[in-house]
């Protein structure tokens, strides 16, 4: 019993909190693909930058000497992401309009979408430096441990305060995302334009609000998302730039263009993540009499510094099996 | 006046022009055919209207405003509708989503016209729930139809609307779209099926090479022998 929380408490909490992270910045990354049909690059700077955003207001909150506890800290979560929306929206009208306004080719918004990376990572550089920073320097994470009244077991369930929080604030957003494309006028003139965009226009669709809504929502899917990571983990310049290739995996594996898709697809390799560098020789320890003595230790399917690989390895296979993804998106 | 106008239109996608001088004009109560052969700059004459692409030179006047290379979501809410020739639905939505994009630039209760709609093509009404994307090349066509009236338009453009279809679904859709057009919207439509479209149109406009060369009623195109042997396939059957 106490082995089963230990897996609980180390693979899937972990799990569902990175494929949280993963599924927001994916549905961004797809949203942002049906849209506009480039890969945008600089998803994990942007989410980032969302992460620093809400530093830079929970400090300020604390320095006004506003207690920065549950719950004023989440308060601060809808502010950042306005803020962050509208910095997406500002980096759209600044590198990515004009080029489109052009009619460029997709790979030249994506390696416009690069640079983009590399200015935001300098800017925070600038401002931050290369250190990183915690949010709970004042105040320390809440963590809640649940006791299992039963005979013999020692081990609490355990998560932190903001894991709980966030894991709830994703599945409220997804919800609402979905009542919003499958409801709203806006909603489904997104997925018209993401269907056929010449035909949503001579529909009599406006293209450029459709495009200012779709980065309002990636903006503030990649503020929630960077915000996460950073209560999860610590914050610096190259916090979610790390995790770029899972976040793309995700939306390639479910299918790009598909929202519901994306968020499988985020959680589909956050916990293949979660259960490939969990220990599993831990839930044999109750049989280990019985065990020969040259069995390891350790029995994680891949070193954590490797966790990078399982991302791969499922965007290769999907590749090879299935192009188009598990909901049939654009095939690349 | 005219509803819609075309003034010595020249027009191209960016390289030579295709159009070379077209000039259409029909009134609400017409029903307007154009024909000619592949490539006679059809289809590009439509996308001018819809300012899909730069029209370089003569003007387009509808109801007596200029709408010369007028962004194509502002004509909508004028009352121009336009069914392209191809890729004329939503796929991934269903038959009734795709109604609802037509008539997306209304902020009125629309659901008298999507009654319209569904009593005109009894099928759709049927599979409104479905992905219009898994409907019959018919069905398909009925949707895009559909999908262009739900905005109340005065002006209907189609491009082949009879393209492809069985020889019963190009009747049918043939007799829906004197319906429409008997309820008050002008047609200007593009049609392979040029015999056949002749017979319903009051305006008839034959193009070649991006240049109007016959231009009269339906009737006076089918019963003209040049138009009918180098352009209808032959002289008129008996
Ligand atoms: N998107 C396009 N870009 C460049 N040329 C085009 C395009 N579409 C059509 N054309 C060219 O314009 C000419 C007229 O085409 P079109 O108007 O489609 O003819 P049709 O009368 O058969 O409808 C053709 O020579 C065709 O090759
Ligand atoms: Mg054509």
């Amino acid at each position: 019993m106490n082995e089963a929380i230990f897996f609980l408490n180390n693979a899937v909490v972990p799990g569902l909190v990175i494929g949280s992270i993963y599924a927001l910045g994916a549905v961004g990354i797809t949203l942002i693909y049906g849209i506009l049909r480039f890969a945008h690059f600089a998803h994990g700077d942007l989410m980032t930058m969302g992460g620093f955003v809400s530093y830079l207001l929970a400090i300020g909150l604390a320095g006004i000497g506003v207690s920065t506890t549950f719950p004023v800290a989440y308060l601060i979560l809808p502010v950042a992401i306005a803020i962050t929306a509208v910095a997406a929206l500002a980096i759209d009208r600044m590198f990515y309009a004009p080029l489109r306004a052009r009619g460029v080719k997709p790979v030249t918004l994506l390696v416009a979408s690069i640079g983009v990376t590399m200015m935001i990572q300098g800017l925070i550089r600038l401002f931050f430096g290369t250190g990183t920073y915690n949010f709970f320097e004042a105040t320390p994470k809440v963590i809640h441990q649940i006791r299992l009244p039963i005979e013999g077991v020692t081990r609490p369930i355990s998560f932190t305060q903001p894991q709980v929080v966030m894991v709830l604030v994703t599945v409220a957003v997804v919800i609402a995302l979905h009542f919003f494309l499958t409801r709203s006028r806006f909603g489904k003139a997104m997925r018209a334009v993401s269907d056929n965009a010449d035909l949503a226009q001579v529909s009599g669709i406006n293209l450029r609000m459709v495009v200012r809504i779709t980065w309002i929502i990636a903006g503030g899917l990649a503020c929630l998302a960077g915000t996460m990571l950073a209560l999860d983990v610590t914050l610096k310049p190259d916090l979610a730039f790390n995790i770029i290739l899972p976040i793309f995996a995700a939306a390639i594996v479910g299918g790009v263009g598909q929202v519901y898709g994306a968020i499988a697809g985020g959680y589909l390799i956050g916990f293949a993540e979660s259960l490939s560098v969990f220990n599993w020789a831990v839930l044999l320890r109750p049989f280990r009499d019985q065990l020969p003595d040259w069995l390891p230790t350790n029995l994680a399917i891949v070193p954590t510094e490797y966790k990078l690989t399982v991302a791969f390895v499922i965007l290769v296979i999907t590749l090879l099996v299935r192009p188009t993804g598990i909901f049939r998106g654009a095939s690349l | 006046m005219s509803l819609i106008e075309l003034r010595s239109i020249v027009a191209g996608y960016g390289g030579a022009p295709i159009l070379h001088g077209v000039d259409i004009a029909i009134d609400q109560s017409d029903i307007g055919v154009v024909v000619g052969p592949n490539g006679a700059g059809k289809s590009t004459t439509l996308k001018a209207v819809f300012g899909l692409l730069t029209v370089t030179a003569g003007s387009i006047v509808f109801d007596g405003a200029d709408i010369t290379n007028a962004r194509s979501d502002r004509l909508v809410p004028m009352g121009l509708s336009y069914v392209p020739q191809e890729k004329n639905i939503f796929p991934t939505m269903s038959v009734e989503e795709n109604l609802e994009m037509g008539a997306f630039i209304r902020r009125d209760d629309f659901s008298g016209s999507l009654a319209s709609v569904y009593e005109m093509f009894p099928p759709l009404k049927e599979k409104r729930r479905q992905k219009a994307g898994e409907l019959s090349g018919g069905q398909r066509q009925m949707v895009a139809i559909g999908r262009a009236l739900m905005s109340r338009p005065r002006l209907l453009m189609l491009d082949e609307p009879s393209a492809g279809l069985s020889p019963r679904y190009v009747l049918e859709i043939f007799e829906r779209i004197v319906a429409i057009n008997k309820s008050g919207v002008g047609i200007l439509m593009v049609e392979q099926n040029a015999r056949q479209a002749l017979q319903i149109a009051s305006r008839g406009f034959v193009l070649a090479a991006g240049q109007n060369r016959f231009t009269g009623t339906g009737r006076e195109l089918l019963d003209d022998p040049e138009v009918a042997k180098s352009f209808l396939g032959g002289a008129v059957p008996a």
